[in-house]
């Protein structure tokens, strides 16, 4: 029995392959790599194309030569909705991960009876599909005088935010341990000192998971970007790319270019901090 | 100095505190989510079928549900989104398993790979719609490939036409199943729908697959990374074979894992719109349709919220079916 054998004492080494083996599973490996590549190969390289020089036929082919191709197009048609889509972006991000810190605090340190329901009845609302709100939602955001604003696109991504930064944080938190919270309440800090003194400054690598997260998130949405925003210059770059790619009279160098632009914020932060990004994708799957 | 009774009134007092402050975040759920659902179970009850809106209750009760399910563009729609969700699972699910089971090798390079395949999660779906829409053109993209490989030319000689799929323009419904129904229950063979896989749904779940098997695969990495070297190395003592340790110890070690990627990948693909209405939208002939543009379109270009509000609950009760148990494990568990 497998069970009985008593453990060996030196770490696990991965068991000598045969060469061919090795071979086999690093073949594997790039084949793969290839096709998770291959989209962003054909934005890239048909983006850097001369419409010109365009053809159907050619879409794998390299570029003839590089003069930027659709990009100086794309940037054009596409930069106010870049803009747009930042103007939101960092409010939104800012204050959901703050709700959440709060939240996440109160959650794990200071549970009170029912606080437990609560929090699952909070977690219900990341895995609604947002179809089922949008009519009272527009109402709403047109009773208080903000439909088809940016304003209320970032209050929007705020509420439905709540849940998955406070479930980030309050894994978070549960982490830290409940003798720091006792010590500081001898100390005579009550429940607001002990956030902003102790709290609040061992939370930063748990503000740059939720930051992250959130920010891919709500750059990547459309359907409240294109719902709750009518007004084309405040509209994220999500719904610009859509349009842009509906429309026929513009040739598709453009609208690969506009796709790489599009794409390229959270793109850039996935390849600096990716490992900050595979903890959010772990802590919001609920295994915390 | 506060006596211990001090302290612990003000401690007691601090307890109010808490709900308190969550009080805020938690109202504001209580009305976007709850009270919001709420209010469109109302809406898909009503008359409300034009610009101006209209609550009053839409005799009989429920009525605008059978009118839903009689709708033959729902119809299709409710098996686009069965036929999606299976091929999706099938691929995005077994192709993490498969990249986290290559990854578990510590084969040089392996954090590259790793960054590469979760890459697309980073990218929006319209984004990734965008580019596949273009891969899966019939005048482009794969069949490009398609011919490098020389098939057409083979085809050629012989007579036949060329190996040329129509992928996203498909309207062909293939693997029909009517027939068979129809054998063993005969009133089967009176309905319009064609249960069966529509051509065009497969190119966009192989999008979705691409852009979310990197989820699947994390998952799966971080739950190998929680098995013991020892069950490996006793399993090796015990002259296992690869595929042995793999098949009778790792996998079934990896269950709960399995059991929560399959819900949270299954509740994405009922929820499934954006990739599908930047790639292929409609699809010709409802080919690509899916509830989640159906409500898209009933309320903001046909104004008829009713039927938008009903098609919306519906997807509601299906994530919900997915969800909700997980949930309750979740809460049970804290």
């Amino acid at each position: 029995m497998a069970a009985v054998l008593a453990p060996t004492p030196q770490a696990y080494s991965p068991r000598k392959k045969s060469r061919f083996g090795r071979f086999f599973v690093f073949a594997l490996l790039v084949g793969a790599t290839l096709f998770y590549l291959a989209p962003v190969y054909v934005m890239v390289i048909n983006g850097l194309k001369d419409k010109s020089y365009m053809t159907l036929s050619g879409m794998w082919n390299f570029p003839l030569y590089l003069n930027g191709g659709g990009f100086p197009v794309a940037w054009d048609v596409l930069n106010p909705s870049l803009w747009a889509s930042l103007r939101m972006v960092v409010p939104a991000t800012i204050l959901s991960s703050l709700l959440g810190a709060v939240n996440g605090y109160l959650l794990s340190k200071w549970k009170f009876r029912g606080s437990d329901v609560i929090f699952t009845l909070i977690l219900f609302g990341m895995f609604i599909p947002y179809q089922a709100i949008l009519i009272p939602l527009i109402r709403a955001l047109d009773w208080v005088g903000i439909y088809g604003s940016w304003k209320g696109l970032v209050m929007v991504h705020v509420i439905y935010g709540i849940p998955i930064t406070s479930l980030i944080f309050r894994n978070y938190f549960t982490n830290v341990p409940s003798e720091l919270v006792e010590a500081a309440r001898i100390d005579g800090a009550g429940l607001i000192q002990t956030f902003f003194q102790i709290m609040l400054p061992l939370s930063l690598p748990a503000f740059v998971v939720v930051g992250i997260f959130q920010f891919t998130n709500i750059w990547n949405d459309f359907l409240f970007g294109v719902t709750v925003v009518f007004n084309p210059a405040d509209q994220p770059v999500t719904v610009a790319l859509n349009n842009l790619n509906g429309t026929n009279s513009v040739d598709w160098t453009v609208v690969m270019a506009a796709a790489v632009l599009s794409a390229l914020p959270t793109a850039l932060v996935y390849i600096c901090l990716g490992r900050f990004f595979i903890r959010g994708l772990l802590a919001g799957s609920m295994k915390g | 100095m506060a006596t211990a009774a001090a302290r612990r009134s003000r401690f007691s007092l601090e307890r109010f505190l808490s709900p308190l402050f969550l009080a805020p975040s938690a109202v504001a759920i209580f009305i976007f989510v709850y009270g919001f659902i709420g209010y469109t179970f109302f809406v898909s009850l009503s008359n409300w079928r034009s610009a101006k809106p209209d609550m009053s209750i839409r005799q009989p009760l429920g009525a605008v549900y059978g009118d839903l399910f009689s709708q033959s563009r729902f119809q299709i729609d409710l098996r686009n989104t069965v036929v999606f969700t299976l091929f999706f699972l099938f691929m995005a699910v077994l192709g993490g398993l498969g990249l986290a089971i290559l990854l578990d090798r510590h084969i040089k390079g392996s954090g590259f790979f790793r960054s590469v395949f979760l890459f697309p999660y980073a990218l929006s779906f319209i984004t990734t719609g965008v580019a596949w829409s273009w891969i899966f053109n019939p005048e482009t993209g794969v069949n490009l490939l398609i011919n490098a490989t020389g098939i057409n030319d083979v085809l050629a000689a012989y007579g036949a036409g060329p190996l040329k799929p129509g992928w996203i323009t498909d309207p062909a419904v293939v693997w029909q199943l009517n027939q068979p129904i129809a054998s063993i229950y005969p009133p089967a063979g009176e309905w319009s729908l064609k249960l069966g896989v529509p051509i065009a749904m497969i190119p966009v779940a192989i999008a979705a697959a691409w852009q979310l098997s990197g989820f699947a695969m994390a998952m799966f990495l971080a739950g190998l990374g929680t098995i013991s070297h020892e069950v490996r190395e006793a399993a090796a003592l015990d002259g296992a074979s690869d595929w042995r340790l793999y098949k009778d110890v790792i996998i079934p070690l990896l269950n709960p894992i399995t059991v929560s990627v399959l819900i949270i990948l299954t509740h994405v693909s009922l929820k499934i719109f954006d990739l599908v209405f930047a790639m292929s939208g409609k699809g010709p002939g409802f080919a690509t349709d899916v509830p989640g543009i159906f409500v898209y379109e009933m309320i903001f270009r046909a104004q008829r919220y009713n039927f938008g509000a009903a098609a919306a609950i519906v997807m509601l009760v299906g994530v919900s079916i997915v969800i909700v148990p997980y949930l309750a494990r979740q809460l049970k568990s804290l």
